[in-house]
Order: C-alpha cells, then structure tokens, then sequence
C-alpha cells in the first residue's frame, strides 16, 4: 500500500496527468504536489497522487559520489 | 529512467559491502540498525541485503508497514461497516485479508458485503457520485505517505457537495513511534534507516529530534540496493565517528522541509489523536483524526459501528516481529501455520509486512 513507483509524465491536463512506467499507464493527480511538473518529468506516484519530484541531477550526483567514494583504489 | 538501473548496479553494490566490512572492523562492538518502511523490509530481503553484511552489523525490520500495525479492533469496525448492505466499503487491497476477531473483509465479501478494492482514494468518491443512493467508507490507514491522498479525496467530496462519502480513518505518524523504540534498551539500536516516502511529505527535518534529543543517527534511505547500501555505509561513519545527525541519502525525492502542500492538505484535514498500534500499544499524539468541522465526512461520527468484543489469536506474535524483537523466522507459526494464502496475523498479509517478505525472499 506504501509502495510508491517513479513514473514518467506524459500528458498535464490541470492537476490530473498520464504516467507511465514500463508500459503501463496510470492517471494520477498532482494535487499534492507544490513543484511544478513538466511533461518528460519523472514524479513518484502514490495512492493516485504525485507525492514528489524526482530530481535526475541529484541522483546522478548521488551515483557519481557512490562510484567515488567506493571504488576499489580507495580501498588499499 | 537509466539511473534508476544505476543504482542496482552490482559491481557497486559490492563494492559497497567490502567498504562496509572494513569500517564495521573498526566497531568496538556489535550494531543494529533499524529500517521502519516495509518498502526498505521489501528491498533487504529481496536484495539479500543481509547476506551482504558483517555479522557485527544487524539489520531489525520495524513497524514500518500500515497494514500490520493497524490494530484487530480497527478491522472488525471495518466487517462491521461492510455487513451493513447500506454501504460499499471501499479500500487498498492488503486491507482485504487481514484477518479480524471473527472474519476479514474478504470473508465477509464471500457472505455477500460490497466491498471494494481501488487504487486510489479518488476512486472511491467517484464510487460514491455513482452510488448516490448508498454510502462508501473508505479505510484510511497509513502513514504521511498515504494520508495526505485521503485528505485531499475528502476535500474532493466536500467540494462536490458528496454527502454519502466517509472515511474510517486510522492514520499514524512514524516519528513518534521511532522515538518510543530509540529509547528500548532490549532492542539497543544504532541508528535509523528512516522511511523513503514517508520523508518525501514530512521532510528531513521531522527527524531532528531523533538525533538531537535521543542521540540516534538517522538516515533518510531510498530503495535500491546501492541506496540501502549507502544508508548503512552512512550510519556506520555516524557511529564510529561517535556522531548522531540526519542525513539523507535520497536526496533525489526527499528535501529536508519535506512537500510543504501535502503538509497544508493534511494539517486542513487531520489533527493528532492518540492511536493504538498493533504490537506498540496505545501512543498519545501518534495518529490523525478528522477535524471536527470535516465530521460529516467521519466515519466515527456518520455511522453507529458496533463492531463486537475483540479476539485476537493468542499464538500470534506480530506484535514482537512489529518492535523488532521477534524475526519471522523465529516465530513457530511462520510458514507452518501461518503463509502468505492463509495469514494468522497481518505482517504475513501485506506484501510490505516482514513476515510475507521473508517469506516469499528470505528463506
């Protein structure tokens, strides 16, 4: 019941959206959400409603401090 | 989304768990760490998170799933609502098989109750404008997460002028529970791995009394196995740096303020109660009642439930599995008595609860 699923934005009609994750599409309302959401963007969805945003530059920062921090050479 | 694949990636992943052995090398003495999301309990168990550790660093699945902690009482109001063929109740699937003190929903829907399964709380006011003539209960359980997309569906309703849609609300809040855990001298518990999606409407902030007052490291954790990874790589360096703060790790849906109109929407809607919690008992201040000028709209307050004496069944110990101290495996029911198909008590019903995750994972 808790489980929120990061989908893709397809289409914003008002609050209400199309979002897709592996080929299925849902609707899903952004009533809950105050960041503004463009279509291409990927938002988690829960319960029907866009709960957050998800922020791509972030996760690619988050990936390329992982990689540093962990990798092997570090580890001598 | 490819970065999504990234942070299932392997190689980093083990990686990840050689760093980690060689800072628990470096521990004095054993740790436990604490996820309280049955999305993470989910994600450890299907990632063989575990096997993947030091043995001086334990991993305790918490009350992180609404379902489970949601008390036996809460389910016989909510058989109770559905035998009567005025309503239809309306609710998120896991509610179905939850067993009650004399039937679970699902069985008092092989007897002829409407009950409903929808996917979001917006279907069931749009059940309710198509069944005028009758009444839809929603059954609001869950945390921040879930209980914001209630609020906004009764809003939703007020505005449509519904008079024949209510909610049985049984909402909590995760801090507070956290709090009362921290404090348990049995459980001993290093840190928090602390709930993905829950944080994305509450913020990191919500944490900091954790870490300042009750001296617990918290980090905000996101799902993926690299993520999870981190979170505990993130604790460990809090530990031995003798350090409590909160951090968050998944930062790519998480801000430290949290959604600022999923906390109006909730606010405009809820205020706390106290709520019972299977396994934790009666905590003041730890659940979400509908706001008085909202009653038409309570459950509590439109119907007169009368859900009977409740019985639970004394060789169930979700209770002890819910603060940690029990794990599936340990409790003679698992996988004998009690499966996935036919559930004695609820952390084997919902897919988040940590005994259907070991189940269907861990063994």
């Amino acid at each position: 019941m808790c489980l929120g699923v990061p989908m893709k934005v397809l289409t914003i009609n008002g609050d209400d959206i199309i979002a897709e994750i592996d080929g299925v599409r849902k609707e899903a309302s952004l009533a809950l959400l105050e960041e503004k959401v463009a279509v291409g963007d990927y938002v988690i969805v829960h319960a029907g409603f866009a709960i957050s945003r998800l922020n791509e530059e972030y996760a690619l920062e988050t990936l390329r401090l992982m990689r540093e921090v962990f990798s092997p050479e570090d580890m001598q | 989304m490819n970065y999504q694949d990234d942070f299932r990636d392997s190689r980093l992943v083990a990686i990840m768990a050689e760093n980690i052995a060689g800072m628990a090398a470096q521990l004095p003495g054993p740790v436990s760490f604490m996820e309280v999301c049955g999305t993470h309990t989910m994600s450890i168990y299907q990632y063989g998170i575990r096997s993947l550790l030091p043995d001086n660093v334990r991993l305790i699945s918490g009350p992180g799933c609404p379902v489970c902690v949601t008390p036996i009482g809460y389910v016989d109001k909510a058989v109770a609502c559905a035998s009567d063929s005025n309503n239809i109740v309306a609710t998120f699937g896991d509610m179905l098989r939850v067993p009650g003190s004399r039937s679970s929903l699902m069985e008092a829907r092989a007897q002829g109750a409407d009950v409903r399964v929808v996917y979001s709380p917006l279907d069931a006011v749009a059940l309710a404008k198509a069944h005028l003539d009758r009444r839809v209960v929603f059954l609001g359980v869950g945390f921040e997460t879930t209980a914001p997309a209630i609020a906004a569906s009764i809003l939703d309703a007020a505005r449509q002028g519904l008079s024949n849609y209510c909610v049985l609300a049984s909402h909590k809040t995760v801090p507070l529970p956290m709090e009362l855990l921290s404090c348990d001298p049995e459980l001993g518990l290093s840190g928090y791995l602390c709930p993905a999606h829950v944080s994305t409407v509450i913020g990191g902030n919500a944490y900091r009394k954790l870490a300042d007052t009750f001296g617990v490291p918290c980090v905000v954790t996101g799902f993926e196995p690299a993520d999870v990874m981190q979170g505990i790589e993130m604790l460990l360096a809090q530990v031995l740096a003798g350090k409590s703060l909160v951090e968050i790790q998944y930062n790519r849906a998480v801000s430290w303020e949290g959604n600022a109109k999923a906390q109006r929407i909730l606010d405009l809607v809820f205020e706390p109660c106290d709520a019972v919690w299977r396994g934790l008992g009666l905590l003041p201040g730890s659940g979400l009642a509908i706001r008085p000028e909202l009653s038409a709209f309570d459950a509590e307050k439109v119907l007169t439930i009368v859900a009977g004496e409740e019985v639970e069944n004394s060789a169930c110990r979700c209770g002890e599995v819910l603060k940690g101290k029990l794990a599936p495996f340990d409790c003679p029911l698992f996988a004998t008595a009690c499966t996935p198909e036919s559930p004695v008590g609820a952390c084997m019903v919902s897919s988040e609860g940590t005994c259907a995750a070991a189940y269907k994972y861990g063994r």
